[in-house]
Parts: structure tokens; sequence; C-alpha cells
């Protein structure tokens, strides 16, 4: 674990990280650092933070180190840490909060992750179902990995499980309205909760 | 049987299409009746769950809606474990209080009551009719074949979500495997995570998941891992290939495990082909062990012949010689009686001549 010098964090670095523990419906205090949520997480060897760090960090109110961690972007929210703490900490979805506060921020720690997932709702949003294929293709050129799975692509083709057809839904339209109101709502709950912490 | 409306989820036409077609072949034979939901959209998945909470639950809920409205009274069943995952958690969310439902109707903007309880077709078939009507169209037992039953993550957690089985070690999917004859493992892995949209995400970090899911599963005996989800299927059916390339460079022994959906080795017991099930479309190599394995059945069958006749031989042989000790035994003590008998006649006869004296 790194030093970090407390005497730096501010009130406002405390106040976004109970922010994001609010968010995922936590109370960080409730983690008494047992580490059995890193224990059982199958994806801790490729994470910088372990899960029980991110959960340190937002105790001691370090945001930038929470914000910056690639940690929340590699989890694959199988959810072994939080059904195994015995405090009840819903570390997965802190890993949610984490990461979305991360990408409001301005940052992408991982860009990868964040391009799959705005690529897979574009996706939805446009044809109301996610066609496999098309994201695929869509995720190596954003990513610039552009051979990834194109061996997989060809093994595919030829067991006709894609093809070009590209499948829409007949409301696709009410999808992606669906999307914006959905979006929407979430934004303005940000806003109204930062026009509440800029009064307090 | 209960009649479900039924939730396809993207993949059920594409790299899910054996789990699909395999799942209508089973339905089908056991009379279980699902109808598809009119222009359903996709679940959103974990790409929403990341993105919004509000997406989470709106994105599963237009479905939902229009399944109350075009399929009233039916409960939802869905085959992915994702899916299931995501509409459950919308429901949940829906069922917690009026202010949610409220909300969530605002955001899909259509009538929703949140009336039917989604399920996943593990747990619709995890039933006593669903089980009986499975036992009954059995034709040929899946015996020899060790199956690692495979539920993954989504199926089982959270746990507050999905209610269903244990998230540690769940049964019910080990408990349709024996029923068609299987053998299932212990194993540890059973609900370990297979990456999901990380392996395409994070590829480097999510690998390793994978191999050590084949590890834990050919250290405990299987032969073979049975999944109920489709991104865990193509996750490891497909990577299997690229995972041992690896391993080969690395000098380790590459791995030779299929996987197959629960409702394919369903269909196979029931006499359906490689084909009508989609067993044949796989990335890795799944015909030739079912085959060796139907021999392997064929021949502990015969032993088995041989062996009930060589005990049925040695009963009768038995048998008769208890018979024959019997007939012995019952001679010896007619004749002993016969001598007593005549002993006595010869007693009396001197006990007269000597009262005669």
């Amino acid at each position: 674990m790194r030093s970090l010098d407390l005497t730096r964090i501010s009130p406002q670095d405390v106040r976004a990280c109970q922010e994001i523990a609010s968010e995922a419906g936590v109370d960080v205090k409730d983690c008494y650092q047992c580490g059995k949520c890193t224990a059982g997480c199958p994806l801790a060897e490729g994470m910088d933070l372990m899960p029980r760090e991110v959960i340190r960090f937002l105790q001691l109110g370090a945001i930038d180190v929470v914000l910056d961690a690639k940690t929340p972007w590699i989890c694959a929210q199988c959810d072994v840490c939080s059904s195994r703490c015995p405090q009840n900490v819903d570390i997965c979805s802190v890993m949610r909060a984490v990461r979305q506060a991360s990408k409001r921020a301005g940052k992408r720690p991982v860009p990868e992750a964040d391009i799959f997932d705005d690529e897979f709702i574009a996706n939805v949003r446009a044809h109301g179902v996610s066609n496999e294929q098309y994201l695929a293709a869509a995720f190596n050129v954003k990513s610039g990995h552009l051979m990834q799975d194109a061996d997989n692509a060809v093994r595919m083709l030829t067991r006709g499980m894609v093809g070009v057809t590209m499948h829409n839904i007949e409301g696709r339209a009410e999808v992606a309205a669906l999307i914006d109101r959905a979006l929407a709502a979430d934004a303005a709950r940000h806003a109204a909760r930062e026009t509440e912490g800029g009064e307090a | 049987m209960k009649k479900y409306a039924f939730f396809p989820g993207c993949s059920a036409q594409t790299t899910g299409v054996s789990f699909t077609r395999s799942t209508e072949y089973v339905a089908e034979r056991i009379g279980f009746e699902m109808t598809e939901i009119p222009d359903w959209n996709c679940c959103g998945t974990s790409a929403a769950s990341l993105t919004s909470p509000e997406l989470t639950v709106a994105l599963p809920a237009r479905s939902l809606a229009i399944s109350e409205r075009e399929l009233p009274g039916r409960d939802v069943v869905t085959a992915c474990a994702g899916c299931f995952r995501s509409l459950k958690t919308s429901l949940v969310y829906a069922r917690e209080s009026e202010e949610n439902l409220a909300h969530l109707r605002e955001l899909i903007d259509m009538p929703y009551e949140a009336k039917a309880n989604v399920v996943s077709l593990l747990e619709a078939f995890d039933d006593d009719e669903v089980r009986q009507a499975i036992s009954q169209k059995v034709v040929r037992k899946l015996r020899t074949l060790k199956v690692a039953c495979y539920y993954g993550c989504a199926m089982v957690r959270p746990a507050g979500i999905c209610n269903f089985d244990d998230p540690e070690d769940p049964q019910s999917m080990d408990d349709l495997m024996r029923l068609i004859g299987a053998e299932p493992v212990d194993w540890a892995f059973k609900t370990e995570c297979c990456g999901a949209a990380q392996q395409m995400a994070v590829p480097k970090q999510a690998r390793p998941m994978i191999e050590r899911i084949f590890e834990n599963a050919v250290a405990n005996g299987a032969d073979c891992i049975v999944t109920s989800c489709p991104l865990c299927m193509l996750n490891l059916d497909m990577r299997e290939a690229e995972i041992n390339r690896s391993r080969k460079i690395r000098g380790e022994e590459p791995f030779d495990i299929p996987c197959y959906y629960f409702t394919e080795l369903i269909g196979l017991a029931f006499g359906g082909t490689v084909e009508e099930l989609g067993i044949d479309i796989h990335f890795h190599p799944a015909e030739l062990l079912l085959l060796q394995r139907e021999l392997d059945a064929l021949n502990l069958e015969y032993e088995e012949m041989i062996a009930a006749a060589e005990e049925k031989r040695k009963k009768d042989e038995m048998a008769a010689k208890i018979a024959a000790k019997k007939a012995e035994k019952a001679a010896k003590a007619a004749a002993a009686a016969k001598a007593a008998e005549a002993k006595t006649a010869a007693e009396q006869t001197a006990e007269g001549e000597g009262a005669a004296r």
C-alpha cells in the first residue's frame, strides 16, 4: 500500500467520497478491512488497487486515488465480494459508483472498458437489441485493437452464428427515447446533488 | 405445467443459438410452454448497470411491461443468466416501493405493475413437475459422463436479487444431470465468474479466470463443463483453443474439455441428435466425448449384464445346494424317525413278551 499525506485531503474530498458511498447505498465505515472481498475476487491479480483498498481510500477521503484507480474498470461485476462480505458492504455496487463518478470527472483509467460499455449502449440505442458482430467491430475500431478476436469472428461466421444482417426491433425509437430519459434522470439527480452539496 | 412468457435475449439467434435450439427441443417434448415476448429489447446487462442506475432498471422494464400487457398472468422465463440478473434487478427495484414503481413507469413511459415474476430457465426446470416430465422422456441415460455443473455468477448472485439456489454450492443443475444419468463431480468453481464482457474489454487480466475454471474442473475429474448461460459458454468454449495455445507455449498440457448447455445434454438423453441440439457447431470439438461415453455406457451395461447373469447363476447354484441340503436333512430326519418308530415298536413287542412271561 502506498503512503498518503492525509493533511492534503480536503473536506470536499471527504464529501466526494461520501457521495460515492451514498450513491452505492453503503456506509464505508462498516468495513473493518478483513480482506475477504479481495481474497475472493477473481480479477484481483490484474487490479492496481485491491477491492479492500478501494474501500479504505474511500474511508480516508482520498478521492483522487479512487477516481484514478483501474480496479473499478477491471471489475467484472460478479458480486462475489459483496456476497461474502461479513459486514454486508456492497463492494460491487461501490465499484459501479466509483466508475460512474470517475467518468463524470472526465477520467477513464481503462479506456477499453469505457469504450465497450458506451458502444454497447449505443448499439442498443440504435437497434433496440445488441448486435454482437457490430459491437465487436465498433469496439475494435474505437479501442485500436483492430485484430482482437478476428480469428473468432471467422469461426462464428463459418458456424452461421453471426452474419451481416442487422437485428432491429420495431420499437427501437421507443428504446432510444427510454435510454435518453434514463440518462437525463441520472444527470438531473447528480446535478441536484451537486447544488445541494454546494449549498451545504 | 406452468406457462411462461419467454425473454430470449440478444444472443439467442447468434452466439447462443445452440442454447435456443436445445431449449426448444426439450421444452416441446416435455410440454413446457413459453411464448416469446413481442418486440422485447436488450436487457442492458452490465453495460447498463455500469452506466447508470436509472438505465439499469429502465431497459428491462420495457420488456416486462410488454409481457404484462400481451401475456398477462405469465411469469417471465429467460435462458441467459445475464438477462435473468438484469430483469430480476429491475423487478426487485419495482417491487421495493410504490415510489420506485412510479419512477419506473415514468422512465419507460408505459403502464406497468410489476406483477409477473422473473425466473431463469434453470429455475423453471428446478420443479417437481418438470423433473418428472424429463425423467419420463429419457430414452438414453448419459451414464459414465462426468460433468462439472457450472452455474456462473449471475444465476445466483446477488442472492438478495436472484433468490435462487445456494450462491456458493448450488445443486439444481446437478440434480437435473443426475436425473438423466450423468455423474456430477464436486468442484470449487461452480459459481466463479467467467469474466463476462471483461474478456473483451480487458482480455489480459480476464483470461486467467477461464483457465482456472478449466483447471479446477479437470482436477476434480470432470469430462466436460455444463453451463446455463450463453456468455459463460462463449467465453469458455470459444476461448479454449487460445488458452491451449498459450499453455503449450508455457509447456503445460492443453485442455480437452468440451462445454455443453444443460439443455443439450437433456435433449441428448431424450434421443436428440447433435445437429438437432446444436452440439455440432461448438468451437471446441464436443461430439467425440459424447460418442466415447455412449460406448463406455454400453460397455458398462454389458458388464453389468454379465455380472447380473453371473450373480443369478451363483444364486441359483446356491439355492439348488440349499434345496439339496434341505432334502438330505429331511430324508435323514425321516429315516431317524422311522428308526425310532421301529425301536419303539420293538420295545413294545419286548415289553409285551415280558408281560406275557
